[in-house]
């Protein structure tokens, strides 16, 4: 449900799948399917947790595993990532395949969407080559009907001789017969030896070069593998496999010189035949295809022609010609809108609370007779940090992302990115970066996972390395208060609200033309190269789950960013309160580093206090803003803290100009990305050099353009 | 005969039968795997506002392709 702490956290870090059976009475069920069917949710409604979901194609990147208990059993759920195929012409496919072939779960769970059954049925026939164990969860069944879309799920179970199920992966109940079957299937016995997986039949000719192979490889595989699938991608000579192969049935199997020469015969009769790889391959698709039209002609019927039901309205608004950009705009500043009114009050509420709450701390100090130093280090160091964090930083998080989530389970997203590909294009680079890029306003670790969804190497790189160039959540309420501060007046009201929401935008816009600016650059320097193969799914739209998409992530948001709050901010104000209160040949530590940083920050319009409060933000942005307060505060300046107002005469007390505002805020949309991020972008790339080039270039993009600005501000004399 | 056209040249609203693809490699696999073989009805549903990539329906999903990849699809036209 959107982005949640456990895709945005440092548990998005640890991908890395191993399956552990408790007992050996548990059973490993995987979850295959088309991208974007559903199968996150059935697996978050089974499993009760909180895989990602959103509607867009792509999204699950990685096998995900859960567990739910039925009739006394512990099943093992995996989620694999959602592909068209299990010929493994990507890396989710090849991820898909192995797990299926290789990993031998003890049932499959094919899940299709009822809307195109045609299509996902292509998958199914797939799967059925490799498995005696295929479910067929024909799932969305609710949207389907909507549509005027009736499936005969009996009537295909008989033909396919598999069971299927309906289901409506929202809903719990729909499910258990989904469960019970699965729990059937996982009881009956398994053998791969016999010739039953063959739901398709090709061509005469390769039917009759796979009857060449089959029972040699039967003999060698000993019931393991399917020796028809294994057939077929021996002739179709798919080098990803031959590695798996060797994995599984043993490094002397592609020599057994009886296979060799079976081989050798089957492939000398297609060639013979004028059959080369992409013929075959063609011809083995073609197959698979028709036999899914063929399965869909009893047993779907459509009210209405297939044409007429795709509400493609929306569409001509949201990717029309002269609409698109506008309402991409539009939506966005509306969003941010709704952000900075809807923060308002719960930071104000907030910050008197917390405050007021402070009081009562030095009271309870003063109560208990601690030391002044005690009471001064945690009460007005360590607790006022984290009251200003969760008071300023946390509503505009809070509101955003459940918001963005909205959008996300909506299925906006992919329209961005079908919007958006064109200038990607002229970038080298590909559309589905808009995706990742926004992903990244969510969390930048986020979207550099994200960006798996890009199957070209070089252009998933462009759109890790560019990234953290659109401001991440943690970055947005430093935004907020800074133009709210220093550009929109403090005034209430209908137009200051929307002149931030404008500024903002305008902002955002910045970061984005900067990810443009930045990925053509790297794709004609050192990331060379011309745009690989693209194909883009716009899914539906579908209302999205409000309740639950509000009710989780508002949570999960929540808590996540306490935990970060206690575990940065309270280290962080710790440290600010050390060193504004040791001092060294007379002068404190603080002032020491400030002063230390201010050079290189005069340069850039900014202040020492605000780099060394960059610098400390390294683990999370959050504390940026918290860290610079806290440290004029530190230094004596005594103001209630707590409302803007406040936070103004606090910062123009320590000099800060409008100017000092457009490089902070310029800084802060370009500079390095958090930590997090950093280990996810290594995590991703392998590379210390690429880890380093991700913090580099925002960095440098920030310096140049604070230093530009100041420059600009001097010689106009502004 | 009709002459022969590909399937950039197909606007919204129209449809067309694929005659063969052209393209080879990943592409090729690619647009198989969506259901993209001959005989196969599309549709064009629009384009995106600078006019590539388009969406057109294959099979009841809807699949944005770049221009240069679509004029490597043959197509006939369907009059309507």
């Amino acid at each position: 449900m959107g982005l949640t702490s456990h895709s945005t956290g440092t548990k998005a870090l640890d991908a890395k799948l191993i399956l552990q059976k408790q007992s050996p009475e548990d059973r490993i069920i995987a979850l295959a399917g088309n991208p974007n069917v559903g199968k996150s949710t059935i697996f978050n409604s089974l499993t009760g947790m909180k895989q990602h979901t959103g509607n867009w194609p792509g999204k699950t990147v990685a096998n995900a595993q859960g567990r739910y208990r039925l009739h006394g059993r512990t099943y093992i759920l995996v989620d694999i990532p959602g592909t068209y195929s299990l010929m493994a012409h990507s890396a989710e496919e090849e991820v898909a395949r192995n797990f299926l072939c290789f990993q031998k779960p003890d049932a499959i769970a094919v899940v299709c969407d009822a809307s195109c059954l045609e299509r996902n049925l292509n998958l199914v026939l797939q799967t059925m080559e490799i498995s005696a164990h295929v479910v067929l969860c024909i799932n969305l069944m609710d949207e389907a009907e909507k549509k005027g879309i009736h499936i005969d799920a009996g009537r295909l179970s008989e033909t396919l001789g598999i069971p299927v199920v309906t289901t409506v992966g929202r809903d719990k109940k729909s499910l258990k017969s989904l469960t019970s079957a699965l729990q059937q299937i996982c009881d009956s016995p398994k053998d791969l030896s016999v010739q039953e997986l063959r739901p398709v039949s090709y061509p005469p000719l390769i039917e009759e070069s796979l009857s060449l192979l089959v029972p040699v490889l039967q003999k060698l595989t000993d019931g393991q593998i399917s020796p028809r699938w294994l057939g077929l991608r021996l002739l179709d000579d798919d080098p990803s496999l031959i590695q798996e192969i060797h994995r599984c049935l043993g490094p002397a199997f592609p020599e057994n010189p009886e296979l060799l020469s079976a081989l050798e015969k089957a492939s000398s009769l297609l060639k013979a035949h004028g059959i080369g790889p992409e013929t075959f391959r063609d011809l083995i698709t073609s197959a698979l295809i028709y036999r899914a039209e063929e399965l869909c002609r009893d047993t779907v019927r459509y009210e209405q022609p297939p044409c007429q039901f795709r509400d493609w309205k929306l569409d001509r608004i949201l990717t029309g010609r002269i609409s698109g950009y506008p309402a991409m705009i539009l939506l966005l500043a509306f969003l941010l809108w709704l952000t900075i009114t809807g923060a308002n009050y719960p930071s104000q509420a907030l910050s008197s609370l917390l405050f007021g709450f402070q009081e009562l701390l030095s009271r309870l100090f003063l109560a208990l007779h601690a030391p002044d130093w005690l009471h001064s280090m945690l009460v007005l160091g360590v607790y006022r940090v984290v009251a200003w964090v969760v008071s300023v930083m946390l509503p505009p998080m809070a509101i955003f992302f459940p918001l963005f989530t909205l959008l996300e389970d909506a299925g906006y997203l992919p329209r961005l990115a079908y919007n958006l590909d064109r200038p990607f294009q002229c970038c080298h680079a590909c559309g589905k970066q808009a995706l990742c890029m926004a992903m990244g306003f969510g969390c930048n670790a986020a979207g550099v996972t994200g960006c798996r969804i890009i199957d070209s190497p070089r252009e998933r790189l462009l759109a890790i390395l560019t990234n953290s160039f659109v401001p991440c959540n943690g970055r947005f309420p430093t935004l907020i208060a800074l133009i709210a501060i220093f550009f929109t007046g403090m005034q209430k009201g209908l137009t200051a609200s929307l002149l931030s929401a404008l500024l903002l935008t305008f902002v955002i816009l910045l970061g984005i033309g900067a990810t443009f600016a930045v990925t053509w650059l790297l794709s004609v320097t050192v990331l060379k190269g011309i745009p690989s193969a693209f194909t883009l799914e716009l899914p539906p739209y579908r209302k999205p789950q409000i309740g639950p998409v509000l009710v989780r992530s508002v949570f999960d948001r929540t808590l996540f960013v306490l935990g970060r709050a206690a575990a940065v901010a309270v280290p962080a104000g710790f440290l600010i309160w050390c060193m504004a209160n040791l001092s060294f040949h007379g002068t404190d530590l603080l002032s020491l580093c400030a002063s230390f940083l201010d050079p290189a920050a005069r340069w850039m319009g900014l202040q020492g206090v605000i780099l060394m409060a960059f610098l400390l933000g390294f683990p999370a942005n959050e504390i940026v803003m918290p860290v610079i307060f806290m440290a004029y505060l530190a230094q004596g300046t005594l103001t209630e803290p707590g409302s803007l107002d406040a936070m103004k005469d606090l910062l123009l007390a320590n000099g800060w100009t409008w100017k000092t505002a457009v490089s902070t805020i310029l800084f802060s949309l370009f500079h390095w990305p958090c930590s997090t991020t950093l280990l996810t972008v290594h995590k991703e790339t392998g590379s210390i050099r690429w880890t380093a080039l991700a913090a580099l270039l925002p960095t440098a993009v920030g310096v140049l353009l604070c230093m530009l600005f100041t420059g600009i501000c001097q010689i106009c004399a502004l | 005969m009709e002459h022969p056209r590909n399937l950039s040249e197909l606007l919204p609203g129209q449809s067309a039968e694929v005659r063969s693809l052209q393209t080879v490699g990943p592409m090729r696999r690619r647009l198989l795997d969506l259901g993209l073989i001959e005989h196969t009805e599309v549709m064009c549903l629009g384009k995106s506002p600078l006019g590539d990539p388009s969406a057109y329906l294959i099979r009841g999903a809807v699949i944005a392709i770049r221009a240069k990849d679509s004029r490597q699809i043959l197509i006939n036209i369907k009059q309507t």
